[in-house]
């Protein structure tokens, strides 16, 4: 039944449809795309993933104009050279994120059913938990040679940001190894509970793990 | 229950708008040269907000009373001129007294900010520390002697941390609990904090600034009328920050004279 | 394994699974809102105590040594405590009350309701968010019970007063850092929540629900969460940074060559107006997240009893995202006369004056939509009515404060302090007041009683007013804020003024026990509600109970062939049309 509404008028006409569904992540079946389409049916891990490293790089931005502040307000910024360890963490944090990468190419492979064994897919899984690990090993080594050189957290200025920036990345990078201890849980499982979009998520996560170390290694270069 | 409402809210606005026309709690009186720049902008702020206030809280009651308990078959209608006229006028309208007022506002402020100290202004150091201020007097040297903070000792009343004995400027500094200063000539007061923030509020000089530790900041004014008015301290500072105040006391130059001299003696 | 948005495991049975530790949102949205209760009712205590205080400084008030005998003994409020009582009533207030109702309440339950989803995108998330805060509120109600009690540095907790520890001042030392560790801990929780909020919004609505077709109240607590997600992720390195000063022996915030009680403290380099930069950055988008869900709830509440949609649908929205972005430009004018470079006060001076258009075409767009509407009035259109009186109330001194020469004259005076009650505090209060008025049939399948909530509304409305805007004049005849008593002959003229807003506070206060009991009796014995007895047109109403079952709507999701706000049709039964309704629709406006 057609009734009008007493405005200026501009009429539709006809059956109301509803407007093509720009919301969605519902039960949608991810197509049968090749390996490549690794995303698949629920956005909104996505979503809440960019909007979570949305929130961390806020912080980090946070901290990093503390430290610019505070190295402008006084004179007893001391500088010092950064451990050299840290350059090899480095490598070993960029290697777990290739290796991460294969694991998900062979994870989802499996999941989708186009491969049979999961050992490969389980292998790549395990090394990138224990290239995370090293690398946080690696960041405790890096704190012991710095106080072997007497700088501790409070010691002076720069040594502060410098533990703070590092511990505060090694505590996410353990937040992200949950998650990856959660992906090989539920993945070594007799069925695996293993959302390709949960695996996903773990990965964009670790990636921006990569990127933001790789700030933080130029900022402290630059600045301690 | 809607004309209560009216009702209501035009008593209300009324009401809130009675004391501020008839000043009944206005501003202090204003003895100093750029006041008079910011209570015109004050009262230039006070006419456009008391119009914005009174129109919409009028116009919310009106409506109210106006538009409610309406018969089933009366017609839903448009404002006149729709969003767009509504969207206009607070664009055009508010955007532009508001701008305006901002961008006039900025002479006030430029006055007191973007204008340096004349070069005869007297200069006076005001220390804010818990829960006192103190000030100091250059003397007959016009130097202020370094400070030494670990010098300072509230029980034998070295606020400043002066060393009288090694530092030959620190000899004939005055320090005293009052800010004493000569009428109509410009005063420029430097600003240093012993411990935490603190702030040096005159509400007659049209003069607030906070005391900021480890930034030294000075500010400058001109009084132009003898009296003695409160210095309050407005920048939360602890349990004694109640308490915290000195006074201004504004004399001629004559006695300023007597009153500097006098201190001198009593170091 | 569950998809976003789904349970992870069939409708909870037992007690503690269905009640306490809940995946379900509306239990969630349920328990941030009595969380908030509690929050609220402390916090007014604490506000009963000091006005009290500041009205009668000589009396002793019974019972508050029981809080702390030496903060008052035999009643007899210290200068201290009575900063403690303060810095402890902002804190709760700002954020368990005007952040957590509006926003994690209100939002939790309703936004998978109004976007037409069975559930939040991440249960577990929003879960651990709730119990969280519920962890940041018990951190911070500890402060009270240490040995000094809270610290009273206010709830902006300026360095170094804030920093340099126990020797600054009682409650400095523990006090200060159980502070910094509760509001830390709440700035993880509403991360979590903003997550949350976002992912639903962009990624759970139903088919037909394209983002122009979602209510108000849903728009706001989107763009809210978005603040949300920015701006408290720059106060938790703030509050990182503080409580290391304090336990770890650094100097972030703590500049060199102190002297406090004579003696020279022992740390330096640091920058007292660091914190303030951090702080003031988090803190106004702060009140702007307090505002802004209120504007929507407000919103969505006039125009259901107004009959008719807002002149512009798209303008109040697009003003919202604008308040948002604006608010990060703006934050310096709390700074003015604080040491900052006075170039940068004039560069903080124009957005924050600007800021007024946006926020004034909204205030116009809900009163020209009054303009020939169908005015019902009800104790939810009524607080919804009020919320606009008040944010007018506040927001126009906003105007004073925005001018730095002017903010010479009113900085750290009373005028702040009613400009920034009434637009947030009572203003936020009454959008509260409105959504639960309106939204409780659905919550609860009944009606609450709608005399009370009238009494309500008119005590706490004039109520409100008498206590506030006194304010503005203490505020320009010099009153100073945050002390504890007024020690002065300048002050002698304005002390009735205090003894007048004190009893407004104590009556206004208890007023509120009216709503109280009208939520708890109506809650058991209240009349049973229609399923849409506000014939309102969003999705909540379309549910096949009150309140909705386990997952929403009954196992079948709703589509949406309109807008969420089709009042005002003509001929037919009824004057709107429901946003799930395929009955076809000749309207001058329907968002797609």
């Amino acid at each position: 039944m057609a009734i009008t509404v007493h405005e200026p008028s501009h009429t539709t006409i006809g059956q109301s449809k509803p407007a093509s569904s720009s919301g969605g992540g519902w039960g949608g079946v991810p197509s049968s795309a090749a390996w490549l389409r690794l995303e698949d049916s629920s956005p909104a891990s996505r979503t809440g993933v960019w909007a979570g490293l949305g929130a961390i790089t806020m912080t980090f931005a946070a901290f990093t104009s503390a430290m610019i502040v505070r190295q402008g307000s006084s004179y007893d910024w001391q500088h010092f050279v950064l451990p050299s360890v840290l350059y090899c963490n480095t490598a070993v944090l960029l290697a777990s994120s290739v290796v991460l990468e294969l694991a998900r190419k062979r994870v989802s492979a499996f999941l989708r059913g186009q491969v049979k064994q999961r050992s490969t897919a389980m292998l790549t899984l395990w090394l990138t938990l224990g290239l995370g690990l090293l690398f946080v090993g690696g960041q405790y080594v890096a704190w012991m040679e710095l106080r072997a050189q007497g700088l501790y957290l409070a010691t002076n200025p720069s040594a502060s940001f410098f533990y703070l920036f590092t511990a505060l990345h090694a505590l996410h990078i353990l937040g992200g190894l949950c998650g990856l201890s959660l992906v090989i849980w539920r993945f070594s499982k007799q069925v695996p509970t293993l959302r390709i979009s949960t695996l996903s998520a773990v990965s964009y996560y670790w990636h921006f793990m990569d990127v933001l170390w790789i700030y933080l290694l130029i900022l402290l270069w630059m600045r301690i | 229950m809607a004309k209560l409402f009216a009702v209501t809210i035009i008593v209300i606005a009324i009401a809130s708008a009675v004391p501020i026309v008839l000043h009944i709690w206005g501003l202090p009186q204003d003895i100093s040269v750029d006041g008079k720049l910011i209570d015109e902008q004050f009262s230039a702020t006070m006419v456009e907000t008391g119009i914005c206030f009174m129109a919409a809280q009028l116009l919310l009651g009106f409506f109210v009373w106006r538009f409610s308990n309406r018969r089933r078959d009366e017609k839903i209608k448009s404002f006149p001129g729709g969003a767009r006229a509504l969207v206009v006028a607070a664009v055009v309208v508010v955007g532009f007294e508001v701008l305006a007022l901002g961008a006039y506002g900025t002479k006030a402020w430029g006055n007191i900010y973007f204008t340096p100290p004349a070069p005869d202004a007297i200069q006076v150091q005001a220390q804010a520390g818990q829960f006192a201020f103190y000030f100091r007097y250059p003397g007959p040297d016009g130097k202020f002697g370094p400070l030494h903070p670990e010098q300072i000792s509230e029980a034998t009343g070295n606020f400043f941390g002066l060393d009288t004995t090694h530092d030959p400027t620190s000899k004939d500094d005055i320090v005293t609990a009052r800010l004493a200063v000569p009428v109509n000539r410009e005063v420029r007061l430097l600003m240093h904090s012993k411990d935490v923030g603190h702030s040096f509020f005159v509400r007659e000089l049209r003069v607030q600034q906070d005391f900021v530790p480890g930034l030294d900041l000075s500010i400058h004014f001109t009084p132009t009328k003898i009296g003695r008015y409160e210095i309050v301290c407005t920048q939360l500072c602890g349990l004694g920050h109640y308490n915290m105040k000195a006074y201004l006391e504004v004399m001629s130059q004559e006695d300023f004279d007597k009153w500097l001299t006098r201190q001198a003696a009593l170091q | 394994m569950s998809e976003p948005g789904t349970y992870p495991e069939a409708a909870p049975a037992g007690l503690i699974r269905k009640y306490v530790f809940s995946l379900n949102h509306k239990v969630i949205g349920k328990q941030y809102y009595v969380l908030s209760l509690l929050a609220v009712f402390i916090g007014t205590v604490l506000s009963w105590v000091m006005r009290i205080h500041l009205a009668w400084p000589n009396a002793a008030i019974p019972g508050v040594q029981f809080l702390s005998k030496t903060g008052a003994p035999g009643g007899m409020l210290t200068p201290e405590y009575y900063l403690q009582l303060m810095t402890m009533h902002g804190t709760l207030m700002i954020f368990f009350v005007v952040t957590t109702a509006p926003l994690a309440g209100f939002g939790n339950y309703f936004l998978p309701l109004q976007i037409g989803a069975e559930e939040m995108a991440f249960p577990r998330t929003n879960m651990m968010s709730f119990w969280v805060t519920f962890c940041a509120f018990i951190v911070a109600l500890s402060a009270f019970f240490v040995p000094e009690g809270p610290p009273l540095s206010g709830w902006t907790a300026y360095a170094p007063l804030s920093a340099l520890g126990q020797v600054a001042g009682p409650g400095q030392g523990t006090g200060q850092v159980l502070w910094a560790l509760s509001i830390a801990i709440f700035c993880v929780g509403q991360l979590l929540g903003s997550i949350n909020f976002i992912s639903t919004t962009l990624d759970l609505r139903c088919t037909g629900m394209s983002l122009m077709r979602l209510p108000l109240s849903a728009w706001a607590w989107f763009i809210t969460s978005c603040m949300s997600l920015t701006a408290f992720a720059v106060l938790l390195p703030a509050c990182v940074l503080l409580i290391l000063d304090h336990v770890a022996g650094t100097s972030f915030f703590i500049p060199s060559n102190l002297v406090v009680n004579d003696q020279l403290q022992p740390r330096g380099g640091g920058s007292a107006l660091l914190w303030q930069h951090l702080f003031w950055f988090f803190g106004h988008p702060e009140v702007y997240i307090a505002i802004v869900p209120a504007i929507g709830i407000v919103s969505h509440v006039l125009i259901a009893n107004m009959r008719r949609p807002l002149s512009s649908h798209r303008a109040v929205i697009y003003s919202m995202v604008t308040i948002a972005f604006l608010s990060y430009v703006v934050y310096g004018h709390h700074m003015f006369v604080s040491g900052m470079n006075p170039f940068a006060s004039v560069a903080f001076s124009l957005p924050t004056l600007a800021i007024t258009i946006p926020s004034t075409i909204v205030v116009l767009i809900w009163i020209g939509s009054l303009y020939g509407s169908k005015l019902r009035i009800n104790a939810a259109s009524l607080f919804a009515l009020g919320f606009i009186s008040m944010f007018v109330s506040g927001g126009v001194t906003g105007l004073f404060l925005a001018q730095p020469s002017l903010d010479i004259m009113l900085h750290a005076t009373y005028f702040v302090v009613g400009h920034f009650h009434l637009v947030m505090a009572v203003a936020a209060l009454f959008g509260i007041f409105a959504g639960t008025y309106f939204w409780f049939p659905k919550m609860t399948g009944r009606m609450m009683n709608e005399t009370l909530g009238k009494i309500h509304f008119w005590l706490t409305f004039v109520g409100a007013y008498c206590i506030f805007m006194p304010f503005y004049y203490l505020g320009m005849a010099g009153n100073v804020r945050r002390y504890q008593s007024f020690v002065d002959d300048f002050m002698a003229p304005l002390m009735p003024i205090h003894k007048f807003i004190t009893i407004a506070a104590l009556i206004t206060g208890f007023a509120q026990l009216i709503f109280l009991y009208n939520l708890i009796h109506s809650r058991f014995w209240g009349r049973p509600a229609p399923l849409n007895p506000w014939e309102a047109t969003s999705l909540e109403w379309c549910t096949p109970s009150s309140p909705p079952p386990f997952d929403n709507f009954g196992g079948k999701l709703p589509v949406v062939y309109h807008d969420p706000y089709q009042y005002g049709i003509e001929g037919g039964n009824n004057d709107y049309v429901m946003q799930n309704s395929p009955e076809q629709i000749n309207s001058a406006r329907d968002e797609r």
